[in-house]
């Protein structure tokens, strides 16, 4: 009974192929494609005050087709410098970056061509605030030579109550719907997400992921960075850490820092002191000790240490 | 297929519009600030130029001339780096858009502004001050082609421009001054031909001198020609002037756009 969390966990995520095959991505490759791939990804900033400094210091990632891949770490961490040498906003310094087979950094002149096959929804923007979400996402349609219909799109992020609304009335977390519409009008097939959530209540949040799994159930790749660890293990598939601009793992959210495998503390109360042990196989113990007691064990508690435990340290602020 | 590069322009140029009539103040500043100079100039100016010809008269054809500039460089180069700050440059960037699209939508955003802006002007100075409207069919296509033609050079220009402020922030500081001599030394505020010859000169490198020109021709009797330095309206240099810096305007802009400031 005591894993029963971590087991339910596992279970109800829908089952994906990419699990299955894990980090074994030269497999993948052949048969699912890979929607993004990196390797030795390098970008160095030189400021007056500080000197050079590596925002991006030799990054290797794989995103296959149809997941949802997360980008974790830090604020700093180098998440948005590299989302956005991907985006082909940014150029680098090093290393080869291909996102749908194309190298963002030499599109040419068949950038637009490029630009039709991807959405991105920027971390912050504060454009159209005089436009109404409609006319806006209706504007947007024109510029892809296959869009979504704008009315389905409005109803998919939940904006119909605020279809003619300008968009200087819309909050916070409805501004990040429209988004999200204007990320996925031309029918994407790599969506990417910089920090979608950040400044969202619970709410928002938990209806917000909704919208980002249905997208990735219409089987489009989405490439995500937060720094929030409940929306990495909400969402992704798999989760890259990123700290001080290297990747220090990937793996699912549910075997991140080993935690899968970490041993289960189970502490309870015999002769007026507390008892603690570690153990693989924590329900086995538990047995144990309450055949030893009869029935309850005084003060039961059997913790795995959390993903935010493990993220802590993977990052260094524990 | 990719969408049309030019229908898409004319798509945006109508998006633009939306959103200029929304805004109030920009709305006041472009079409009311010209008529309100002509108000002051027409009530301070009372005399005749010559018998039958107010300053009015004169002094409309330099405000439709600086009204170009004002409506596209001037605008553009403080509009397109807000832009770029509030990220509007930098969503478009990540769609298929074409910068040429981008640069029609301006283009036709201008264009319409400044017939609204000329039909207010020429409204209130036929009404308030005795203007005298072109009388052939001859001035009135030449009128027409100096505001389509003025409207794509400028926006142009202001678009070129539009890389040298660093932010929004900054940008009128920068672009106002620039227009300001322009405007004194192109014969806007003063009759072109008693400024200094130095500065007669140095205007007549830059367009507004030519577009203001050109406007006199529309506005004022054939029989001024004459008093034009160059003792005509010199027509033709108008239009390839303009046209020079026109090609000069979008070269620049292709090569020095900024989508975001890096």
């Amino acid at each position: 009974m005591v894993s029963a969390r971590t087991h339910r966990l596992i279970l109800s995520r829908p089952f994906r192929y990419s699990q299955l095959l894990g980090q074994d991505t030269d497999v993948v490759s052949d048969l699912a494609g890979l929607a993004i791939s990196v390797r030795g990804l390098r970008k160095t900033y030189i400021s007056k005050a500080n000197g050079s400094k590596d925002a991006v210091a030799g990054i290797d990632l794989e995103v296959k087709s149809g997941e949802i891949f997360a980008i974790l770490g830090p604020n700093g961490a180098g998440k948005t410098t590299t989302v956005e040498i991907l985006e082909g906003y940014r150029d680098r310094d090093g290393g080869e970056v291909k996102v749908l087979g194309q190298d963002p950094a030499k599109l040419g002149n068949d950038s637009w061509a490029w630009r039709n096959r991807i959405g991105i929804v920027l971390q912050s923007t504060n454009d159209a605030q005089d436009l109404s979400v409609s006319e806006t996402i209706n504007h947007f349609a024109n510029y892809y030579s296959n869009p979504r219909d704008p009315d389905s799109v409005i109803h998919d992020v939940g904006l119909d109550e605020k279809r003619d609304a300008r968009i200087q009335t819309l909050s916070g977390g409805q501004r990040r719907r429209l988004d999200v519409a204007l990320g996925i009008i031309g029918n994407p097939e790599i969506l990417f997400l910089d920090e979608p959530t950040t400044g969202f209540d619970p709410e928002a949040r938990r209806a917000f992921w909704d919208l980002i799994r249905s997208l990735r159930d219409e089987g489009r790749t989405i490439l995500l960075t937060t720094h929030y660890l409940d929306e990495a293990e909400a969402l992704a598939d798999r989760v890259a850490v990123i700290v001080d601009g290297k990747i220090i793992e990937v793996s699912t959210p549910e075997s991140l820092g080993g935690r899968n495998t970490a041993k289960a503390r189970i502490s309870w109360l015999e002769n007026g002191a507390k008892q603690e042990i570690e153990s693989d196989f924590p329900a086995a113990e538990v047995a144990k000790l309450s055949t030893k007691f009869g029935g309850e064990v005084p003060e039961l508690t059997v913790i795995r240490p959390s993903l935010e435990d493990i993220y802590l340290k993977m990052i260094g602020q524990l | 297929m990719r969408p049309n590069i030019i229908k898409v322009g004319f798509l945006r140029g109508g998006l633009e519009i939306k959103q200029f009539m929304r805004q109030r103040e920009s709305v006041v500043f472009t079409l009311l600030f010209p008529v309100m100079l002509l108000f002051i100039f027409g009530s301070v100016f009372k005399g005749d130029l010559a018998p039958g010809v107010t300053f009015s008269q004169y002094f409309v054809a330099g405000m439709i001339a600086s009204g170009l500039v004002n409506t596209g460089f001037q605008q553009l180069a403080i509009m397109i780096p807000l832009e770029r700050d509030f990220g509007t440059l930098k969503r478009l960037r990540g769609t298929p858009i074409s910068p040429i699209s981008y640069f029609i939508g301006k283009a036709v955003l201008v264009f319409v502004a400044m017939i609204v802006q000329v039909g207010a002007l020429m409204g209130f100075g036929a009404a308030l001050f005795g203007l005298d409207l072109p009388n052939t069919t001859e001035r009135w296509l030449r009128f027409i082609w100096l505001i389509l033609l003025g409207s794509i050079c400028s926006t142009i220009l202001g678009i070129a421009f539009s890389a040298i402020p660093k932010n929004g922030r900054g940008a009128s500081a920068v672009v106002s001054p620039i227009v300001i001599i322009l405007q004194f030394f192109s014969g806007v505020f003063f009759v072109f031909s008693t400024l200094p010859q130095w500065m007669q000169q140095f205007a007549a490198l830059f367009p507004l001198k030519w577009l203001t020109q050109g406007m006199r021709s529309v506005f004022l009797p054939e029989s001024f020609a004459t008093q034009e330095v160059a003792k005509s309206w010199e027509i033709p240099q108008i239009a390839i002037v303009l046209l020079l810096w026109t090609v000069l305007g979008t070269i620049l802009a292709l090569k020095t756009f900024k989508w975001s400031e890096k």
